[in-house]
């Protein structure tokens, strides 16, 4: 099954590491989704921009309500999500805490995916 | 979990949330910041055994409070307490605490922090060194060498600055609607200085005085995070990370100055790029125009511009002509006479500047672009005198080594000939 494994962390905390500590990061990261990668099991994976970039549509009033920020004034941030096909829940938490082990902090929500668009992006 | 790094960058995230509660609490700055010192100590050393808090912030907070009363209480009872009572039964304390730094008053906490640093009675080089040792935490040492000052120098003009900031007592009640606009437009200036300390630091810099710009980039967006509706706050963040984008093409290898023509566009950074893209499209949403909008927009024109010929010039100069109306200066007329010279030639522009000669006599790079379009309109002598002005006003030795690239293309040129007079015009 498809699991979107979503990242949070504190964003002041991500903002405050170093270009060398940053790319340090990413490296060990990148060991984990390699892996996957080859073993044909990983899909999309994104970074997202700081939430200062983010722009909220609040739909429930009409018509929407356009807002600055963020959905959500939490202490930790989503920060980036992977789309990653595990055999089991188990299998994934076990992934899960490979990525965690190459970025400690903060959390990883595992959550499956119902409905999925593989990409229509120009690689 | 027990990596120094992580925890260095989890207290420099914390650091101005924390310091800005606990100067609220203890009313005092120097209080303040050693409250949170002894509480970074603690956490180096309980972090990588209990593993980090869930709210880093909230912890430095109670440990640090907690810590600068039990200080107080020995010092009145010359009498020891136990060293790490304060750190039991932390749980229940921490999230009750983080609660209440939700909110508003977070918000002026930390607002109030930024703008003791940027105290109007405060000369603009003691705000920058103030905010860079208060609220990102670098050391003295670190500050004196981006100021290129010895640090004995350095401790004066922090410590006087503290002096000061003490006897001018920052109100603590929570500020009006007023009062804190006018803190957010302070703040912001003050964030602006930091970055142009580093952005104006050239060549010869070293890797501090140019990690002034990132810091500036981090107060910027936390500032957002505060305020993050005001349009002009994310007009800042954009004008800085598009500027900032630039970096890696700014100098040569050798360290000598890069004109923005002649960059290579390449290795301008595209993250920074589209983040102050991202940016700028917001604020512009908001209809509430100003200046760190306007020169947020400017450099997006060209950040757009995938080719130095493919840049919009005509938005530029009205651009520049929009900053004018808002914010009259000699240096915005100077920057708009770049954008003129591509519209309508050196000459026009060089009719642009020249009543300025007054007022910015002082100033390097009215020199360098007036010594630049006498060139171009063949008065070689004129320029040659310009260009000398400039490099006895360089900034930097890059700066200065800039303009005598110029002389020496100059002197080995045998087409430029010496100027007949002002008038003469480029054929």
């Amino acid at each position: 099954m498809l699991y979107a494994v979503l990242c949070y962390h504190r964003e002041d905390e991500v903002c405050a590491w170093s270009k060398a500590e940053d790319d340090a990061v990413m490296a060990k990261l990148a060991v984990v989704q390699d892996r996957l990668a080859k073993a044909g099991r990983l899909g999309p994976v994104a970074r997202l921009m700081p939430t200062t970039a983010a722009t909220t549509l609040r739909k429930d009033s009409d018509p929407p309500l356009v807002i600055d920020g963020p959905f959500a004034e939490t202490k930790e941030q989503l920060l980036g999500f992977y789309v990653i096909d595990f055999a089991s829940l188990e299998d994934a938490l076990g992934t899960v805490r490979e990525l965690a082990r190459a970025n400690p902090g903060g959390a990883y929500e595992v959550r499956p995916i119902s409905l999925f668009h593989p990409s229509h992006l120009p690689a | 979990m027990n990596d120094p790094a992580w925890i260095e960058a989890a207290l420099t995230g914390a650091r101005a949330q924390a310091i800005a509660a606990l100067l609220r609490y203890f009313r005092n700055l120097d209080t303040a910041e050693e409250a949170f010192q002894e509480a970074s100590l603690r956490a180096l050393r309980t972090w990588p055994l209990k593993g980090p808090p869930r709210d880093p912030a909230a912890w430095l907070i109670l440990v640090g409070r907690n810590a600068a009363v039990d200080a107080a209480r020995r010092r009145k009872r010359h009498e020891p307490l136990p060293a790490d009572d304060v750190l039991s039964d932390l749980e229940d304390t921490e999230s009750a605490l983080a609660d209440r730094l939700d909110g508003e008053a977070y918000r002026d906490d930390i607002l109030r922090l930024l703008f003791t640093c940027c105290h109007p009675g405060l000369p603009a080089t003691q705000q920058v060194a103030l905010a860079l040792r208060i609220v990102s935490g670098l050391s003295v040492a670190q500050i004196a060498r981006a100021f290129l000052v010895s640090d004995a120098a350095m401790e004066q003009r922090i410590t006087r600055a503290k002096a000061r900031v003490a006897r001018a007592a920052i109100a603590f009640e929570a500020p009006g609607a007023p009062e804190r606009a006018a803190r957010v437009a302070a703040v912001a200036a003050m964030i602006y200085l930091v970055f142009n300390e580093g952005y104006s630091a050239g060549g010869g810099a070293n890797d501090m005085r140019r990690q002034l710009c990132g810091e500036a980039i981090r107060l910027a967006r936390l500032l957002l995070r505060l305020f993050p509706a005001e349009p002009e706050i994310m007009g800042l963040a954009a004008l800085m990370l598009l500027q900032h984008a630039r970096s890696a093409a700014r100098l040569d290898a050798g360290g000598q100055i890069v004109l923005l023509d002649a960059q290579d566009r390449t290795l301008w950074n595209r993250a920074e790029i589209y983040e102050g893209l991202a940016l700028l499209d917001k604020a512009l949403r908001h209809a509430r125009p100003g200046p760190y909008q306007v020169q947020a927009a400017i450099a997006a024109l060209h950040a757009r511009a995938a080719r130095p010929e493919d840049t919009d010039w005509q938005e530029i100069d009205f651009l520049y002509a929009t900053l004018e109306r808002m914010q009259p200066s000699p240096v915005v007329s100077l920057n708009r006479a770049v954008a003129v010279s591509k519209l309508r030639g050196a000459q026009a522009a060089l009719e642009l500047i020249e009543p300025l000669g007054e007022r910015l006599a002082g100033y390097f790079h009215f020199h360098g672009v007036r010594g630049a379009l006498l060139l171009q309109l063949g008065h070689a002598g004129q320029a040659r005198e310009a260009f000398n002005r400039a490099i006895a006003l360089a900034n930097s030795p890059a700066e200065a080594a800039h303009i005598r690239a110029h002389l020496d293309r100059l002197d080995a040129d045998p087409n430029v000939r010496p100027a007949g007079g002002p008038n003469r015009r480029a054929s």
